[in-house]
């Protein structure tokens, strides 16, 4: 049975995250984007309105909706400005849905359920100055010491990194073991020793929060490590198919806000007496669009369907998210070229839609690394072995009941 | 206390119209064609809250028109309100004003116990904004229109502040009362998750005209409004000039010389 139609719930959730986004997000992201600041009151008006754990069982402060609503929400949040995608990508992708895939009981009650009620902000520190799509590279370090661990590192491109209270931080606890002696850790940004920065200089996403966070000799209790010892780079990995999917549904968003503006503009703006839109040259573009949207949707919708079915989509959701990505950038500068020189001005949208989308080719795999990640499936040295922990299929009774 | 907020699911107030050999029809490319009326999302807060904050027990979403109408009734069970009720008839279609107050009043006593009703200011279909008064006639209530705040409930009684044009007035009536109220009385809240859960899983009561004791006629042809001719509006002859300029500052200088001129200040 193929099924594509949604659920009036998924809908209804996705109609409403639009709705707040139109009424609270887009009247002042101009003046933030040209701020360089987050409006803060975004992050707590996401909190308060449960979005932040929206996608998480009830039982653990969530809303009990399904992946597939995590996308549709993601891209209504991207379609008005990637700031707000990406405190999804880090808060609910690379964080809590890692703590739900990996984490105890306990660490559920701990971490998962002030973050899904939006009381506590997550981010995710992988990336060092040294060390991105070479996560073996890193040098952060933890050295067990009784019932805790010492750790010393920085990291680098943090989203969230200055807002957030729970950083799931990797770390070497055995630098010599490569990528197999990396571990995880809930590390509270309240710790004696941590310290956190904006990076400023941004190209795009100039209203949300990008920084660094250095923990020196910060003693973490042994309850914080996520997983095993070891099992870190496992971690990280299975936290980048979820937050993947949260930027390959955002990037949809993005196309499609693309296309809407030049669908508009297009039809207003005129030359040689008629609008811009009955040229063929301007259709041609606003049909790429249409077919850019379509796939993307097409792509992460079938990878949010398969985590609901609790099928591993590493695959599936890498390829969702190098194919949304690199088109939700071709999409904003064909909608730049659509708005000639007005695109070329932050009095129109397009302009931050193509600063925006660049980054997303960059973070979370660059497309580069997606295309090796598809050749190394294509040809056979790349199988995805069973984790000791899997991202559990989305179940209504269990997410749904108290 | 048992409260009833009316409502009505309107074209959107971005939909796009069109009127073929007298038909109307509409669409909203990239949204929704239909929506709750929005001036309706202030009458369902202000039920909410009396729920929260003045003990009402119930606050019902009430509806008439088709099955399509249930959406704004699920908006409404999304948004708080506690149930929802349909009245869908075909007897009841074309109704004017009056005949629509009729099947109000007859839903609104079929609940039973109703203390207050609460209507939006107006509905963006048609704009008459006579439904409160009239179905407060019907039903022999006391109409308070252009509510801005609900002071007092209580003792049997209410106190509200009206806007009027000069001036805000603060006036009390015993309950029941009927209602309207304007925009300035609150800030609706979005339906929220578990609100959307719930509505989608509601089963929405539907009544016909065999289940309401409605006094009066109804329908098109006890209406004494005549659609006799429905044409669309002539488009406004004009055309768009863009003003280049390297500053806003320019571009208004630029703006002000060409009003100046074409002596429109």
């Amino acid at each position: 049975m193929l099924d594509f139609s949604l659920t009036e719930e998924q809908l209804s959730a996705a109609a409403m995250v639009k709705e707040f986004v139109d009424h609270e997000v887009y009247p002042t992201i101009k003046e933030y984007d040209r701020k360089h600041e987050m409006n803060p009151d975004v992050l707590p008006r996401m909190a308060e309105l449960g979005i932040l754990g929206i996608n998480i069982p009830v039982r653990y402060g969530g809303q009990g909706f399904d992946y597939v609503t995590l996308g549709l929400v993601c891209e209504e949040l991207e379609r008005c400005d990637s700031t707000v995608r990406v405190v999804m990508s880090v808060h609910m992708g690379l964080n809590s849905m890692g703590v739900l895939q990996w984490g105890t009981e306990e660490q559920k009650q701990r971490f998962l359920t002030p973050q899904a009620k939006g009381e506590k902000y997550a981010a995710f520190g992988l990336t060092e100055p040294g060390a991105g799509s070479d996560v073996a590279a890193m040098l952060s370090t933890a050295r067990r010491d009784g019932d805790d661990y010492i750790i010393n590192g920085e990291k680098m491109w943090i989203s969230l990194a200055t807002k957030a209270h729970h950083v799931l931080w990797f770390a070497k606890t055995d630098p010599q073991a490569g990528h197999k002696g990396i571990t995880a850790f809930m590390v509270e940004t309240d710790m004696p020793g941590v310290t956190t920065g904006d990076i400023h200089g941004k190209l795009g996403v100039r209203a949300g929060s990008t920084g660094w966070i250095s923990c020196q000799d910060v003693r973490v209790p042994a309850a914080n490590r996520i997983g095993e010892e070891g099992e870190g780079f496992k971690i990280a990995m299975s936290c980048l198919d979820n937050g993947r999917y949260t930027v390959a549904s955002g990037a949809t968003g993005l196309i499609r806000a693309c296309l809407d503006a030049s669908l508009k503009y297009s039809q207003e703006r005129q030359t040689f007496g008629q609008p811009i839109a009955t040229y063929q040259l301007v259709q041609q573009k606003l049909a790429f669009m249409q077919q850019w949207y379509d796939t993307s949707r097409l792509l992460y919708l079938k990878a949010g369907w398969m985590k609901n079915e609790g099928q591993r989509n590493t695959r599936e959701t890498s390829m969702a998210k190098w194919y949304a990505t690199d088109h939700s950038f071709q999409a904003a500068h064909e909608a730049i070229q659509i708005h000639g020189a007005y695109g070329y001005s932050d009095e129109y949208d397009v302009e931050r839609y193509l600063r925006n989308s660049r980054g997303a080719i960059i973070y979370e795999g660059t497309s580069e690394i997606h295309q090796l990640m598809q050749a190394g499936y294509l040809l056979g040295t790349r199988k995805d072995k069973p984790l000791r922990c899997e991202l559990p299929a989305y179940d209504p009774e269990f997410w749904q009941n108290e | 206390m048992k409260v009833v907020v009316c409502t009505k699911q309107t074209p959107s107030t971005t939909a796009v119209f069109s009127v073929n050999n007298g038909v109307v029809s509409w669409d909203d490319p990239g949204g929704k064609p239909n929506v709750v009326n929005p001036w309706d999302e202030y009458a369902i807060e202000e039920g909410i809250r009396l729920k929260e904050n003045h003990g009402a027990a119930d606050v019902i979403a009430l509806s008439i028109g088709g099955e399509d109408s249930k959406e704004a009734l699920k908006t409404a069970l999304a948004m708080g309100c506690t149930d929802a009720m349909l009245v869908s008839d075909d007897a009841f279609a074309g109704s004017d004003a009056v005949g629509n107050a009729r099947v109000w009043a007859a839903a609104i006593n079929q609940l039973g116990d109703v203390q207050i009703a609460i209507f939006g200011k107006l509905t963006i279909d048609d704009n008459m904004g006579a439904a409160a008064m009239l179905t407060a006639r019907k039903l022999g209530w006391t109409p308070l229109t252009f509510v801005s705040a609900i002071k007092e409930v209580g003792n049997g009684s209410i106190t509200v502040e009206r806007l009027l044009d000069d001036g805000k007035e603060t006036v009390t009536a015993p309950l029941p009362v009927v209602i309207n109220v304007v925009k300035e009385i609150n800030e609706p809240r979005y339906p929220s998750f578990m609100g959307i859960r719930k509505a989608n899983r509601a089963t929405i009561p539907v009544l016909t005209g065999s289940d309401l004791n409605v006094d009066g006629a109804t329908g098109a042809a006890a209406s004494k409004v005549d659609w006799s001719q429905v044409f669309p509006i002539p488009p406004r002859e004009g055309s768009v000039e863009m003003i280049a300029g390297d500053s806003v500052e320019e571009q208004v200088e630029i703006l002000v010389d060409k009003l100046f001129e074409e002596k429109v200040i």
